[in-house]
């Protein structure tokens, strides 16, 4: 008792050693725990692509952070669209999502989700529903589609809630019959709502239309990419002067290609590739 | 040995069925009445507070969010609207003033299940256990917080059972209620009261928010305390009742102040002497020791009826 000094314990103290075991042994739990729940809110954060968010959802990483799982936009919706996922469903448990062949969004104008959303999970700036983006319609079943057979059938494009903005008919050439027309229903990434409607009310056994995340369903030009076009256009003037004279490749066979004539190129001359 | 004891009964042939249990009916009346607010409208269409415990909103005017799960989203990374800062700002607000851990034993809906659990583990008379430690919760609280800050999501909410019953009965039953069995399980065959009293990081967080709540339990009658045990038996933090109840001097204050203490008020329900009783934090009154039974003191008493 008189050895020890205030209240510590001396280094080779028992009770220090034991102290300090315990204290590194919830260390190391906590750690393991921590490392655990982390892990399985990293696989959560995949979201399936037939699981819609509702409109105004922030991009998955922070929806996450975001959604505290409460529900509140599923009660506010009026036509049960949303639902909260269950263990199994796909997306992170207790987030809200729906499934637009099985119930789609019926944009109502006055979005009562987004207003009854507490944390901002669904972005309050949302106010004009057009202007959602909850996935893109995307015609992934092309051959099925029974208006890319040559059928009239249009439904997609009638039950779109931003008809011929977001979907238009495309008149092509039917080449099988060789005398009527094909109606392809092109779906406009810049309208499009992600909506479902489309989806939900596509007539085949399995749609043809289908929504999707945006991330599946855009392809990005690289960033150095520039399209001659458009930097004419800009110039003001032809970019490159002159023709180049590509080989023209004729019935005849290899032999009767004419090298191109890379002296026209300006820049390559005659020391041109290959010589 | 004698016959072992079971804690309550002496108190139950005392004092009738009824008082020996008024405040295990009272929260559970209230735990029930909180579950009705959001469950009359699912069931009868009869809406009053919408949502679950995390975020809710109340006859469309009284928002209200768990400041746990908005900590955690603000961790995250998220910076909330101002509807849900509000919510979690009058949770709080209530929380300090009543205790924080009055949620633990009257709201919120493990605490049936761990009752229960602590219930069948008396009866099956499971001494052995794993002894963790009470603090063992803030570490828990602790890795909750990393979690969520390293994931950058509300990761927790993946898992608690709180929100995960509340969900699963509201919105339809979830195969995550099964967590539910398993806090059981732990309950009653590793560790005593190991969920609510040593685990749950929500009761942490709550623990952290008990210091200057208003409700409080006081061993007032500390004096007529026969030594029966019965509190320390049902208490599921035994910790907290010892400092009130067996003070080294007796001007040691009867308020139970230990922030573990979920005011359950089951001490005060088992104890035959009536030892214990609700009051606020400043209540410091102490009953005096009772006036030796003599039989002068007697024919007092027959004499006045």
């Amino acid at each position: 008792m008189a050895l020890t000094k205030k209240k510590g314990y001396g280094p080779a103290d028992p009770k220090r050693r034991r102290a300090l075991k315990e204290m590194a042994m919830y260390a190391a739990g906590t750690a393991g725990i921590a490392a655990a729940v982390t892990g399985f809110a990293g696989q959560s954060r995949s979201l399936p692509a037939e699981t819609l968010r509702p409109p105004g959802a922030l991009p998955e990483h922070d929806f996450q952070s975001a959604c505290v799982r409460c529900g509140l936009c599923v009660r506010a919706c009026p036509y049960n669209t949303l639902k909260l996922a269950e263990f199994g469903d796909g997306p992170a448990i207790g987030t809200p999502y729906f499934v637009a062949r099985q119930v789609p969004c019926e944009m109502c104008d006055d979005i009562p989700c987004v207003v009854a959303c507490p944390t901002g999970a669904l972005d309050h700036s949302l106010t004009d529903i057009d202007n959602a983006r909850m996935g893109e319609a995307s015609l992934v079943g092309r051959t099925a589609c029974l208006n890319m057979l040559g059928l009239r059938c249009d439904v997609c494009y009638r039950v779109c809630p931003v008809i011929d903005k977001a979907i238009t008919l495309q008149l092509t050439h039917n080449a099988r019959t060789k005398k009527h027309t094909i109606f392809e229903p092109v779906v406009h990434p810049d309208a499009c709502t992600g909506c479902g409607k489309c989806e939900k009310s596509c007539v085949l056994e399995v749609a043809a239309i289908r929504v999707l995340p945006k991330k599946l369903t855009h392809g990005q030009i690289g960033e150095h990419y520039r399209l001659g076009w458009e930097e004419k256009n800009k110039a003001g003037k032809e970019l490159v002067p002159g023709v180049i004279d590509l080989p023209d490749r004729l019935p005849g066979g290899p032999s009767d290609i004419e090298p191109p004539s890379l002296s026209k190129i300006p820049g390559l001359g005659k020391t041109g590739v290959g010589q | 040995m004698s016959v072992k004891r079971e804690p309550g009964v002496e108190a139950r042939q005392q004092l009738g069925w009824f008082k020996a249990n008024q405040w295990l009916l009272a929260r559970r009346a209230t735990q029930l009445g909180f579950f009705m607010l959001f469950a009359s409208g699912p069931l009868f269409g009869i809406w009053i507070a919408k949502g679950t415990l995390a975020s809710s909103m109340t006859l469309d005017v009284l928002p209200l969010t768990d400041p746990l799960v908005l900590l955690q989203a603000l961790i995250a990374g998220h910076r909330p609207e101002s509807l849900a800062l509000i919510g979690a700002g009058i949770v709080l607000g209530a929380y300090l003033l009543i205790g924080g851990r009055v949620y633990c034993s009257w709201v919120c809906p493990v605490n049936p299940v761990t009752d229960l659990a602590a219930w069948v583990r008396r009866k099956l008379d499971i001494q052995k256990g794993w002894n963790l430690k009470p603090k063992t919760r803030l570490w828990m609280l602790g890795a909750i917080l990393v979690a969520a800050f390293i994931s950058g999501t509300i990761a927790f909410e993946l898992i608690n059972p709180i929100t995960t019953l509340y969900r699963g009965l509201l919105f339809g039953v979830s195969w995550g209620m099964a967590t539910l069995l398993l806090i059981f399980l732990f309950d009653v065959f590793v560790t005593r009261d190991g969920w609510c009293g040593h685990v749950c990081p929500v009761g942490a967080f709550y623990g952290l928010v008990n210091t200057t709540g208003l409700l409080r339990v006081s061993a007032r009658g500390r004096q007529r305390c026969d030594d029966c045990m019965d509190c320390y038996a049902v208490c599921p933090e035994m910790h907290v009742i010892a400092p009130a109840l067996n003070a080294a001097d007796t001007r040691d204050t009867p308020i139970i102040t230990d922030i573990d203490c979920t005011a359950c008020g089951r001490c005060i329900d088992v104890c035959p002497e009536r030892v214990f009783n609700f009051t606020h934090r400043f209540d410091q009154r102490v009953d005096q020791p009772p006036a030796p039974k003599t039989m002068t003191a007697r024919s007092h008493l027959v004499t006045a009826a």
